[in-house]
């Protein structure tokens, strides 16, 4: 679970710098761009792929067992031979192998399969819910910041009343008189977005509110254009980079709780009927419940938690490149020492000013330096 | 001091709507989970008819009062401390979450402050030497931000509790030794409390640390950029006073946003309780889920928002106080 840090910024600013456009290139294209945006986009685009063919690629079903050879059959002591008891055998995991690449679980089922098969919820549910949530908070912040008067009032009263409450305990409430949320990538994702959209829609409220005092539109609002239109064609568009931001914030935050809900135990199981979805926290809750990590399984438990870290990690790169973008005086990050020096600035970093370097062979494209 | 009225006014607004879901929702969602609930704690053995009769007044099931009337109860039973039976724990909902609270409440502060005036101090540093090396922290912070925490709580038990496998230093089970110690106020018993919080509090920390870190250098970034701190420099105070000046600047909105903050360790937190059996709230509430134990699930939805709730107002105390801004407006 992450805090979307500029945003915070940004509405304590009362309002970030918004870029502005350089004369002679077009907005569109300056797309945040630097190694922690590309690492970023390279890691997200692998898992997407893996959430599209998991299934098909997965050498098993996720559900397949098989207890003859895919377990290791211990002996329960003071049983079998010599003690006049019939044997029992109680199952040990199989540690990787060729044969599994990731081992196998207690239930004698392949870890590889149901990681790759856990991929597609886990995934899609955060990207299902941080659109409904983007969606809403749009609707909410906007109206509640363009509109104002009572509108603004309640909206506000609204989306703060759902920041006050504790996310994780209100979504556990709903997902617990919901016992078939987890059955449905939609019906989890809705349950995650209603909790989900408050955060954002404050913060396009604040920036729909600088915004509207501004020139550009006051200018449009005096030639005789629609609210509709203003909010459309002039307002919308300035969010853009806020509403970029706030989505992968939300898809990270989304996939925290959906992952935590599994591991509740709240979005069902899949061997249940009615069936819930194969994710990441459903492999934790399941070795967690199994003992996994008192008896060392680590390739049980160990791959979904670190997968839901890397994918985490990779949104909040991304992110990291949009607040640059948003934010210029955080833009010296991207900035190393050798292209510092390259680009003929001081390297020990002082206050107070951000200056703004154009390199030779980047005509237009701008790197701020200390 | 009208800030903080109108505050206290917004506060007892979101208590009241969090006490108003929880009283709803049980009785307008289609009738299957409470039934189920209701059929689990009859068949348990544990309940008898009293029992069961109670948990239905308290779910508003086969009840045939209007809901107006039931509302009232509702508040009623509620002001006199009142919170249901919990059949699975065979006591009264409200007795056994005092008893739950200490816990939570207890790691939950000591965690937070670690982490917050880690993390804070962290992020200054990576805001006042950026472009050097310390850059690389931010990798890791978004790395140990996106793990959960309860994740994180297995990897820590892994390497160093006594239930994992590796290292094996600290107790990784429970809020004390529960086979060795008697509870009371001796020193062995605070001895092992102690010891028992080590793990699940470095877990804590370390996963909300993160967050931390990262609000704190972009709100230093952004705050070294102000004219004021520009003024300072150039009125020629050492480096380390222009610093702690921004620093003190940088801190309000992370003070002013303590509310999402917290409210994302107070969810991680119920997860590292459960993976460490921890006594507390969240470990509770693990375990009434698991028994379909609604009273009980619903009284820890409405405590722990109250206790959350009072904790903004807290941080809105101290916003106040560091802010000569929010205290003239008042």
């Amino acid at each position: 679970m992450a805090q979307n840090t500029t945003l915070m910024a940004a509405v304590a600013g009362g309002g970030a710098p918004l870029p502005e456009g350089l004369p002679g290139r077009p907005r569109a294209l300056r797309l945040p761009h630097g190694p922690k945006v590309i690492i970023g986009l390279v890691i997200l685009a692998v898992f997407v792929v893996v959430a599209i063919i998991g299934t098909w690629a997965a050498p098993y079903s996720p559900n397949a067992t098989n207890v003859a050879t895919w377990v290791r059959h211990v002996l329960v002591p003071g049983t079998g031979p010599g003690t006049g008891v019939p044997a029992h055998y109680y199952p040990l995991p199989l540690p990787p192998s060729s044969s599994h690449l990731l081992g196998t679980t207690v239930f004698a089922q392949d870890v590889l399969s149901q990681l790759l098969a856990s991929t597609g919820a886990t995934l899609f549910v955060g990207l299902l819910a941080a659109a409904m949530a983007t969606v809403l908070s749009v609707l909410v912040g906007v109206t509640a910041g363009y509109i104002g008067g009572f509108a603004d009032e309640s909206l506000s009263l609204l989306s703060n009343v759902f920041l006050a409450i504790p996310g994780l305990p209100l979504l556990i409430v709903l997902a617990f008189y919901v016992p078939s949320a987890g059955t449905s990538i939609l019906l989890v994702a809705i349950i995650i977005a209603v909790t989900s959209w408050a955060y954002t829609a404050r913060v396009l409220r604040a920036q729909t509110l600088s915004l509207r005092s501004r020139d550009f539109v006051e200018a449009a609002r005096i030639s005789g254009e629609g609210r509709l239109r203003i909010i459309l064609v002039e307002v919308l568009p300035n969010l853009v980079p806020i509403v970029a931001a706030s989505f992968l914030f939300t898809t990270l935050y989304a996939i925290g709780v959906y992952v935590a809900l599994a591991f509740l135990g709240l979005a069902g199981s899949p061997t249940s009927s009615p069936a819930g979805l194969w994710n990441w926290g459903e492999m934790l809750r399941e070795g967690f419940a199994n003992n996994a990590v008192r008896g060392g399984w680590w390739w049980w438990w160990a791959p979904p938690g670190l997968c839901i870290a890397l994918l985490g990690t990779s949104l909040a790169l991304l992110n990291f490149g949009i607040d640059e973008f948003i934010n210029p005086r955080l833009r010296v990050a991207g900035l190393s020492r050798r292209a510092a020096k390259r680009a003929g600035i001081r390297v020990r970093p002082s206050f107070g000013v951000t200056a703004v370097v154009r390199r030779k062979a980047e005509p237009g494209g701008e790197v701020a330096a200390p | 001091m009208r800030l903080l009225i109108r505050r206290l006014g917004f506060y007892l607004v979101a208590a009241w709507a969090a006490i108003t879901f929880s009283f709803l929702i049980p009785r307008v969602v289609p009738g299957n989970p409470v039934a189920t609930a209701i059929i689990r704690a009859e068949t348990s053995g544990q309940c008898n008819s009293a029992c069961v009769h109670a948990i239905e007044l308290q779910l508003g099931f086969n009840v045939h009062t209007t809901l107006w009337t039931q509302y009232a109860q509702y508040w009623g039973n509620l002001s006199h401390g009142n919170l249901g039976f919990s059949w699975s724990e065979n006591a009264p909902v409200g007795g056994l979450i005092v008893s739950y609270l200490p816990w939570t409440i207890g790691l939950l502060v000591v965690a937070t402050v670690i982490a917050f005036a880690v993390g804070t101090l962290i992020g200054v540093l990576m805001a006042w030497r950026r472009g050097s090396w310390v850059e690389w922290v931010m990798p890791a912070a978004a790395f140990f931000q996106a793990i959960p925490y309860f994740f994180l709580a297995l990897v820590i038990v892994l390497i160093f509790g006594q239930t994992g496998t590796m290292l094996k230093w600290l107790p990784s089970l429970f809020g004390y030794d529960i086979y060795t110690v008697t509870p009371g106020p001796n020193w062995s018993y605070i001895a092992s409390i102690l010891q028992h919080a080590i793990l699940p509090g470095v877990t804590v920390v370390l996963a909300s640390m993160g967050g931390f870190i990262l609000t704190m250098r972009n709100n230093m970034l952004t705050t070294m950029d102000e004219d004021f701190v520009l003024v300072a420099r150039a009125k020629g105070l050492p480096t380390r006073r222009v610093v702690t000046y921004a620093a003190r600047n940088a801190l309000l909105p992370v003070v002013s946003n303590f509310t999402l903050a917290l409210s994302l360790v107070v969810s991680g937190q119920i997860l590292v309780e459960i993976v460490f059996n921890y006594p507390g709230i969240g470990y509770h509430l693990y375990q009434a889920l698991s028994e379909l134990d609604y009273s009980l699930v619903q009284g820890i939805f409405v405590v722990i928002t109250l206790v959350v709730l009072a904790a903004n107002l807290l941080a809105d105390v101290v916003y106040v106080l560091i802010d000569p801004r929010a205290r003239q407006a008042g």
